[in-house]
Formats: C-alpha cells, structure tokens, sequence
C-alpha cells in the first residue's frame, strides 16, 4: 500500500518481488471486495424498494390481472381508474381534510406553545425553572400508553368524544420538543440577548426577531414531524374521534379494506395506499434535509 | 437578573404548556396509578355515582391471569428478542458497506431512508398483499408474489397470513415487516456515527496489516458503540410498544381469519381492555409495560456502561 518500504537495490531481490506480489494481491482482493459490497447494497437497495414497486405495480391492475397465477411485472393494461375508485371507495377527499385540518391546527399551535416554552426555560430566569425542567424531562421515560387511558376518559368527561379537539389538544405539548428547542436556544450567544437588552428591546420582540430566526432549521423539522405524525397517526383517533366527519386518513385506509381472506379489491386498495403514501413522499423528497436532521436528533416517529 | 417581573414573566411564557401538561400528562400519570390500584375499577362502575373502591392489587392478579395476556407478552418479547438484532446487525452491516463506498453514496442513502417516511399502517397492507394467498391454501387462484418467488427459487408456497396459517409463518412475516421498517433510523444514525469517526484510527491499524474483519471488530464496532447501544436502547423500547404495525398486515383483528388476537401485544392488550371498559385492568396492564420497559433500559445502560467505549 502507500507506505510500503521502498527497497533501493540495482537488482530486483526475492523482498521486492514479494512486495510486487502482495500489491497485486491486494489490489485483487480490493476489487472483490468492492464489487460484493456493491452487489449487498444493491440487494438490500432492491428489498427496501420492492414494496413500494409492487404497490404501484399491483394498483395499476385490474382485479383479473392480479390473480394471475403468473404476475405480471407491469400491468398488461393500466387501469388508472382504479385510483378514482380507491378515491370514492375510501372517501379519501374527506379524510384527506380532516387529516390536514388536524395537522395544521396542532403544529401551529404546537410551535407557539414550544417557542414560548423554549424560550422561557433558555432565557427567562425564574425560580423552580430547573425543577420543573427536570419533571418535564422525566414524563418522557414514559410510555404514551399509560397517558392513553386516563386521557380517554377525560375526553369522554369533557364531552369531547368525535371533536377536533379531542384529536388536537391531548399531544398539543411535546416535551421533547420543548428540549430540543432549547437547547438549540441555548447555542444563541448571551452577548446579542444582552445587547438587544441595553438597545431596550422588549423579550419578545428578541424573541420574535432573533431567536426564532435562527432556530428556523429546528422549527421547520418539528413542523414536518409533527405533520407527519398527524398523518400517520391511528389508534388515538380510532379511540375517541372515528365518525365520518372526523375520521383520519389511516383509519379510513385501515377500515375501508378490511378482510385479509382475498376477497377485497386488491388494486384499488393498492391504489388507496399509493394515494395515502405519495404525500409523505413528496414531502420526502423536497424536505429530506430537515427530515433526516430531525430524525437523528429525536429518534421518534412522528 | 431576577427581579419580580422576571418571576412573573417565565410563569407566562409557560403558562399554555403547563396547563396543557397539567391535563394531558400529569393528572393522567397519578389517576392510572389511582385506577390501577383500585380494585375492579370501571367505567361503568363509575357511571352509577359513586363507586367506592377498595385499594389492592387485584387488576395487575387478574391481568396476570389472563392467558390473553401471557399471550400477548409472549408475541412482544419474541418480536423484540429477533428483531431489535437482526435490524441492528443489518444496519450496522449497512452503513459500514455505505461507508466504504463513493460511487452511489448519496443515492443509496436515499433510498434507504425511504422506508422511514411510510405510514406503518398503509405499508402493512402492502406487505399483507404481497404474502396474501388469493384463493385458499389448497387451492389457490394466486399465491402473492412472496410465495411466487419462493417457488421460482425450487421451494413451495407457505400460508403466510390466511386461514390455516401457523403462528410462525406469521411470524415470520411481522418479523421481515418490522426489520423493514427499523432499518432506515438505524442506519441513519450508525451512518452518522462512522462518517464522525477519526480516519487516523484506520490508517495506523493498515499500517499495523489488520484485516478486515478485524478493523470492524476492534475498532469500527467499539469506536461505534455509544450509536449502538442508543439504537438498541430506543430499538427496545420501540418493539415493546408494538402494535400498529400488526394492525397493518392483519388488520384490527391481530391475527388471521379463524384465530383472532394470536399475535396480539401488549399495546394492543391495554386497548383491549379499554373499549371493554376495564380501566383499572388497562392501567395496570399499562404500569406493567412502563416497568418492562423500564427495567429493560436500564439493563442496556448497565450493559452499555460496562461495554461502550466513549
């Protein structure tokens, strides 16, 4: 390899030829080994990938060309209707609004909530602030299950059984947030804080036209998290809010097709799951940055 | 700094949030502990007035007694105990692939990130379609694409999910499902821990003429290790509270026709009980996941304590 000894002799010796040897060894065994590294990843490339294949591949079908005993890789006639069908079949238009009135709803008010908090445990001095940092920090080593049950209850005391905002406020506030903001807060020197403070700026107006700036890579990761686990979510909302004129877009998709004996419309349910799944996607693809970031930072979903 | 108005100041900017936290996280914390312990507890004792409850530990005896229960803990710990190192191993074969190479870098990173921004449920359904035997097991009309391959390769169809299916063909398939599905944060964050790891580590240990296997061994692995004792401490944590992914591929029922709740969990035990109205059972099944949970993770620390190099 590069530091290899180099032997000054008139003669080639047994010792550089040895050396010529062993490169050329190493230079074989560089290739295979590069080549079976390329073949793994691509095999593995090829099991992540084939899902979402097969998806698009099986909605394209008609309901007799699906149960060909020998599929066929692309359908042999494309049957764009069955995405109006999946479309009407699963009413997905309706929950598709209800989906993103709920999204957008609680990450707005989520980010309001989480600002201020940040904020207040970054930069505010007050006693107990360390305390009750400390108590937030503790509710996160428990599961949301527990929460879950109490929180039912409640919902159903307030009357709030089949209301957006049985579906908005319980998971309004999201500690982890709340950390992560703060931390990123905590990275903005004292020096501009102190400086906005001798020019009489108010905290929140340095608030406003400082901090958030500059957090804005956090914030926009939380948005998008917190939009896709709108989108994602399924069991709350099937426990306190699964009425038509609430009903979410997973449990729509989950509860529109439901036996598993082969007696559903496999392409238009096929259709329905490419539907649901091309919004994320596209948010994928154009937000990637943030996501991953967001992601590595908080190891949750949604 | 601290005057009077700055006390009164930070109690405003947390005022939403604590009123939200005081509702939604730490009432319910101390009434499902209440309900827990309250013998018998339920919501339609409740609904009469005033129902008065002795205190003991009779939910957590009637939840431990439940075969259900033993059950669903079975499918839990058996989905965590393969999946959280398989999907570990995988990734961290994965991302030390990844990192070798240049060429496709960027691309495959993508693509193997992809599974990470899916709806469980949504994609469930997808990998239900391609196990799903159209027709019955005896006499099919299709078989899926799964068994169709299986049979390419010389092998015969399994029933993966039908009627008449046995409990490790399903198995089976929330395993592959699950391990699917875990890759791409793994591999996200092990990825990130390599590409931070110093190359001068690499370049004595060439110098030195240590294998392969071993630079992975010796020192990529141990370099690694505070990423992997974190993917496998939230990998855990994941897997006991699995529930959705199930309800993907089999559907509300959490097993195949003819033998409903076979691959319940204990998510799915706690909703159970739930909708029957037995919150005090709920609760305890609950606390019973929370120190599960728990003593798992601190198990991990202590492992990780004694093993991870930081």
């Amino acid at each position: 390899m590069e530091n290899e000894l180099k032997v000054e002799k008139v003669q080639p010796s047994k010792e550089e030829l040895d050396v010529k040897r062993t490169k050329q060894i190493q230079k074989v065994v560089k290739i295979v080994v590069t080549t079976f590294t390329y073949v793994f990843l691509v095999l593995v490339a090829i099991s992540v990938l084939f899902p979402f294949y097969w998806m698009l591949n099986s909605s394209l079908k008609s309901l007799a060309e699906y149960k060909w005993t020998k599929p066929s890789f692309f359908p042999h006639t494309v049957i764009w209707a069955n995405y109006a069908s999946a479309y009407t079949t699963a009413n997905l238009g309706d929950l598709f609004i209800h989906t993103l009135y709920v999204g957008l709803l609680s990450t707005l008010l989520s980010l309001v909530i989480t600002v201020l908090s940040a904020f207040a445990f970054a930069r505010l001095e007050f006693k107990g602030k360390n305390a009750m940092f400390a108590l937030l920090l503790a509710t996160m080593m428990i599961p949301g299950e527990l929460f879950t049950i109490t929180n039912y209850a409640t919902v159903y005391r307030f009357g709030w059984q089949n209301t957006f905002a049985a579906l908005i406020l319980p998971f309004l506030v999201s500690v982890f947030y709340i950390y992560l903001l703060r931390q990123n807060f905590l990275q903005i020197p004292n020096e501009l804080y102190l400086a906005a403070k001798v020019d009489g700026t108010s905290d929140f107006k340095y608030l406003l036209k400082v901090m958030i700036p500059l957090a804005l890579p956090t914030l926009i990761s939380i948005t998008i998290l917190k939009m896709m686990g709108a989108w994602n979510s399924y069991i709350w909302p099937r426990l306190v809010a699964n009425d038509d004129a609430h009903q979410m877009i997973t449990n729509g998709l989950r509860s529109a097709f439901t036996t598993t004996d082969g007696q559903t419309d496999i392409p238009v349910q096929m259709a329905a799951v490419a539907i649901v799944s091309a919004p994320l996607f596209l948010v994928f693809l154009f937000l990637r940055k943030y996501i991953m970031k967001g992601v590595s930072r908080s190891g949750i979903k949604g | 700094m601290v005057d009077g108005k700055q006390q009164w100041k930070g109690w405003v900017y947390l005022l939403p949030a604590l009123i939200l936290l005081a509702i939604f996280t730490f009432w319910p914390i101390v009434n499902t502990i209440y309900m827990a312990f309250a013998n018998g507890y339920s919501s339609l004792g409740n609904a009469g007035g005033d129902a008065v409850y002795e205190f003991g530990i009779e939910n957590f005896k009637k939840v431990i007694q439940y075969k259900n229960f033993l059950n669903c803990l079975k499918n839990t710990c058996l989905l965590c105990v393969i999946t959280v190192p398989v999907s570990t191993l995988l990734a961290l074969l994965i991302s030390v692939a990844l990192n070798s190479i240049k060429f496709l870098n960027r691309t495959l990173q993508t693509i193997y990130f992809l599974p990470y921004v899916t709806n469980s449920i949504a994609i469930g359904m997808v990998f239900a379609m391609m196990f799903n035997i159209v027709g019955t097991y005896n006499n099919p009309i299709t078989v899926g694409i799964v068994n169709n391959l299986i049979e390419a390769l010389g092998g015969t169809a399994v029933n993966w999910i039908n009627a008449g299916s046995s409990y490790w063909a399903n198995m089976a398939v929330m395993i592959i499902y699950i391990v699917w599905n875990a890759l791409p944060f793994k591999i996200l964050i092990l990825l990130g821990g390599l590409q931070s790891i110093n190359k001068q580590y690499y370049d004595a240990a060439k110098i030195d003429g240590a294998s392969r296997s071993t630079i992975l061994w010796r020192i990529t692995v141990p370099l690694l290790s505070p990423m992997i004792a974190y993917v496998v401490i939230t990998g855990f944590i994941g897997g006991f509270k699995e529930y959705t992914s199930i309800v993907g591929v089999f559907g509300d029922n959490m097993g195949p026709a003819g033998a409903k709740g076979r691959l319940n969990t204990i998510v799915g035990f706690i909703y159970d009980q739930l909708s029957n109205d037995w919150y005090g059972r709920a609760s305890a099944a609950a606390l019973i996941l929370f120190l599960i949970i728990f003593a798992v993770t601190m198990v991990n620390m202590y492992v990780s304590k004694k093993r991870v190099h930081y």
